[in-house]
Formats: structure tokens, sequence, C-alpha cells
């Protein structure tokens, strides 16, 4: 069930409890007085002008909103192909999810490369697409001690998830390979590589 | 056109406007002064809109040239500014003359102070904002500190003539506290009555790791009562998360944009400028409000601005 609740003065989260509906984030920011919306899993939080809007009429804007949203015939997602060198010095953690999984190094690679995976959302950094879809088998928990700094396009592995790091920051997920490709640039037009909703394959080098 | 030249940076120096909300959906957050009613009153002392950029000095201010003049004021934090040894202060417009210096010291209380010029700094906007963003590179001069030798433009000046100060009892009504107050956060249910009354009943350190980001504070632990992890969800300004060791983080303005820690609290709109007031050592203190004292209190605030900005 949906379920709202206030994070601040000036915020209000909304739970699906299931995975996140379209978000209709574009059409949310044009509303006077909506500052920003942040899209998770199962989630929404939706910042407002506290001044301007209180948690009861962002309520109902998010609710009409929805409402006409899912009305409208889904786009055909775009597909981005990732190139990734796996293992080595890319990849420090690969022996160690191949270990995890029972499967050999060059099993990991191949079925990590073989499964179309789908952004579900970008958070943490600015670029980092959280992408739904590894196989159950890849999953590995997250490093005990995070490393204090994963190099800019590391593909890694952290629980259920896989994603590449877009900037080099610290990072608890398991490394096993890394692109050249830029997840976010800032001199670009578009900024972030990857938009919710779009299909991300990675291809071995 | 006029500009500011950087004959010294001093610690960590960035240009920073009101900030770039809107693009959560990409994983950035929106940036900004971290002490906002600084910049704001700064900048509509001046004349220009509340908006406008002007450079946040952290802990330690620097060295800035005016070769062709500029009429100046600085906000947030009295670091002790002079113009050929005649003090500045704190949000009184200042017209510095043709290739004068403005010397700005260090923190003497609170972590940032403002240089607003009348006009405002006019580096290029990035997606709506001069707010610069460090981690993404977004932003500001070239999205990083400012460095000795940087020459910043200012822009043309607006119709609007400057005014002559904040009155003494708004300045200090407007100024920081060590006392945040704070509303319910998404996760408060998740702690024991008695962890929320030893939150509420603790005087908290800043710790040395305290940025724009973020500032992690060392205090009585505080334990989650719910095991397991949390999905990941977006998270608010100025939310304070508990982590599994159990000493809270507050997020700030350039925090990440999503986490997966529970959040007992959240400070208040009104507050959030205080946040930005705050450094290493300082100990603070939370005060739990409703959704409505919060929101009275910004509107208090708000129009103190108001009322101070087109004070004569």
């Amino acid at each position: 069930m949906m379920s709202f609740r206030a994070a601040s003065d000036q915020s209000l989260l909304i739970r699906f409890g299931a995975p996140a509906p379209k978000v209709p984030a574009v059409r949310l920011l044009s509303v006077p007085g909506i500052r920003n919306v942040h899209p998770a899993y199962e989630s929404l939080l939706v910042v407002f002008d506290s001044l301007a809007l209180d948690h009861e009429a962002v309520e109902r804007i998010v609710r009409d909103l929805m409402a006409e949203e899912s009305a409208l015939p889904d786009a055909a997602p775009r597909v981005v192909e990732i190139p990734v060198s796996y293992g080595g010095e890319n990849g420090p953690d690969l022996e160690d999810v191949a270990a995890i999984s029972g499967l050999s190094a060059a099993e990991v690679i191949e079925l990590h490369s073989a499964t179309i995976y789908t952004v579900s959302f970008l958070g943490f950094v600015p670029g980092f697409a959280y992408l739904s879809g590894l196989p159950d088998r890849l999953a590995a928990p997250r490093l005990k001690s995070p490393r204090t700094r994963v190099p800019a396009g590391s593909v890694a592995i952290g629980g259920k998830q896989t994603a590449v790091y877009p900037m080099t920051t610290p990072g608890g997920w398991r490394l096993i390979g890394r692109t050249t490709l830029q997840l976010f640039d800032p001199a670009r037009e578009k900024m972030s590589l990857l938009e919710i909703g779009d299909q991300v394959r990675f291809r071995p080098l | 056109m006029k500009t500011i030249r950087v004959e010294s940076p001093g610690l960590f120096t960035t240009v920073q406007d009101l900030g770039r909300p809107g693009f959560g959906p990409i994983g950035v957050s929106a940036s900004g002064a971290c002490d906002p009613i600084a910049l704001r009153v700064g900048n509509l002392l001046l004349g220009n809109t509340e908006n406008a950029a002007g450079l946040e000095m952290t802990l330690q201010g620097g060295r800035y040239l005016f070769p062709e003049g500029a009429m100046i004021s600085l906000g947030g934090s009295d670091f002790g500014a002079t113009v050929d040894g005649s003090p500045v202060p704190v949000w009184v417009p200042r017209e510095v003359m043709p290739g004068q210096v403005l010397t700005v010291g260090r923190s003497q209380s609170g972590a940032r102070a403002y240089l607003c010029v009348r006009g405002g700094v006019a580096v290029p906007l990035v997606l709506g904002s001069a707010s610069t963003h460090i981690l993404s590179g977004l932003g500001g001069l070239e999205g990083r500190p400012l460095r000795k030798g940087d020459v910043l433009p200012i822009g043309p000046e607006p119709e609007r003539p400057p005014r002559r100060g904040v009155r003494e009892s708004a300045a200090a009504e407007l100024g920081p506290r060590k006392m945040l107050r704070v509303t319910d956060g998404p996760q408060t249910d998740w702690f024991a009555d008695s962890t929320i009354s030893d939150f509420y009943a603790s005087t908290y350190t800043v710790t040395p790791e305290a940025n724009r980001m973020g500032l992690r504070l060392e205090g009585k632990a505080l334990a989650s009562g719910v095991s397991g992890d949390m999905m990941t969800e977006g998270v608010s300004l100025g939310c304070i998360q508990v982590p599994s060791g159990g000493q809270p983080v507050i997020l700030f303005v350039e925090q990440q944009t999503t986490g997966g820690y529970p959040k007992i609290a959240n400070v208040i709109a009104a507050d959030l400028p205080s946040v930005g007031q705050l450094k290493p050592g300082d100990q603070i203190r939370f005060v739990r409000l409703d959704l409505r004292e919060a929101r009275e209190l910004l509107y208090m605030q708000e129009r103190l601005i108001r009322t101070e900005s087109s004070y004569l």
C-alpha cells in the first residue's frame, strides 16, 4: 500500500510497498513550490518549499500526477552498452565473487555480461545508477571494511545489485571490472550517461 | 568589467549561490551556500537578488584584490576582515576603492564567512546555478575551490540601491544556534523510546569529519532497535542518520542523495543555516519540535529577513 510520511519539515517520503511505479519526476519538478525529487527502489522523496506548500498539499499533487501518468503508454527503453575489462587489477574482487558463487571467474563474467539490467534509480553520488536484474547466483555481500578509494569506472557487485562507480569515491561493493566510459561528465550536455528506466548491458573486452 | 583577484584563497573557498535543486533524479544534490541566510542578507543589502553568487570561505578567509573597485558586504561568521587596516564589519555594505585588498582573517566562532559583491560573482551558470559542487566538478569556477591567481568577473550593477545594514538585534536573532531544532525522521520509530530520550538529553561534539557533505558527531551512541538492512531511499537535507556504530551523522548541502541508514530526526529548515556554521569541536544539542512549530519558525525567520533587508 502506498504510504506518505514527513521526512522533514520540507520533504515528504512516499513508500509504495512494491517496486516504484513510473514516477512523474519531470512533471513534479515543474509544479511551483516543488524543489527536488529523489526516486529510489520503492520510494520517492519529494522536497518542497515549505513557505509555499505543506505535506498535505504535496501528497495531493503526487496522487493526482501519478494517476495521470499511469494512464500513459510506456516508451521503449533505451539500451546502453558498457564495455568492461573484467578481472585483474581492474576487478580485484572477481576471484572472490567467483568463490562465493561457486562459479569460475570466466563463468561470472559470462553470466554478468549476458544479463540485461534496468536502471532502477540514480543516487549516492552523481551518475551512480542502481541496476536491477543481477542473477541471484552472482549476489555477493559487501566488503566488511569498505575501500577508502574505489577508482572511477569500477564495475561492482553489492548484495543483489550491480553498478558502475562514476567517480573515485569510498565504497564497499566488490569490484569485478572497470569501464573507461564516463558515467558522469559535467561538460557533456547529457551529464549522466544513464537515466531511470534505461537498459544496460555489459560487454567484456 | 570589474573583477576580483584571488591573492590567497584561505583553506577552502568556493563560489556559491542558493544551490541547484531539481537534479535528484541523476544523483546530484542541490549544493549551495552552507549558511544561506548569510549569503541572502549579504546580497539584499547590496541591492542584488538574494540568489546572486558570492564566495564561501571556510575557517580561514584569504586576500582578495579589487583592481577596479567594488561595493562589497560580508556575511556569516565574523573572520575579522579589513581593507587597508580598517575593519569591515559583517552585513554592512562597504565601498572598496580600485586597487584595494580585502584581507579576511580566520574563524573566531562560526565556520563560514561570505563575501558578496554588488553585481554578484558572474561565473557561468551550470544547470541554472553558479554553485560549486565539488564531487561532481559542477559549477563555480571550473567546479573546484579557488586558487591563488584566479580572476572572478563581477556582474553588472543592479538598479536597486544598496542598504545601510542590519539592526544588531535582528542580526543576533538570525545568527547561528547550537541548540538545533529537529522534527522526527522517517525511521524515528525504529529507535526505542529510551534511545530517543538519550538523543535529546545528550550533548554531541562535531568531529573533524565535518564538511559540505555532512558532519559526523560524537557522543552517546544510539542503538537502532531494528536489525537488518534498510532499503535505500532518498535522504533529505539535514537528516540525522545513525549508522551501525551508533554515532549520528548530519547530511548536508553536498550530501549523497540516497542512503540506507535509519534517520532518527531531521534539522528544521529554519536551523539549517546554523549547521553551516558548525565546526569541529563545537558542542550541540537537539530539541524536538512538531511540523507546525517548525513551519512557524521558518515563517518568522523569513519575515525578519524581508524586514531587515529593506531597512535603511
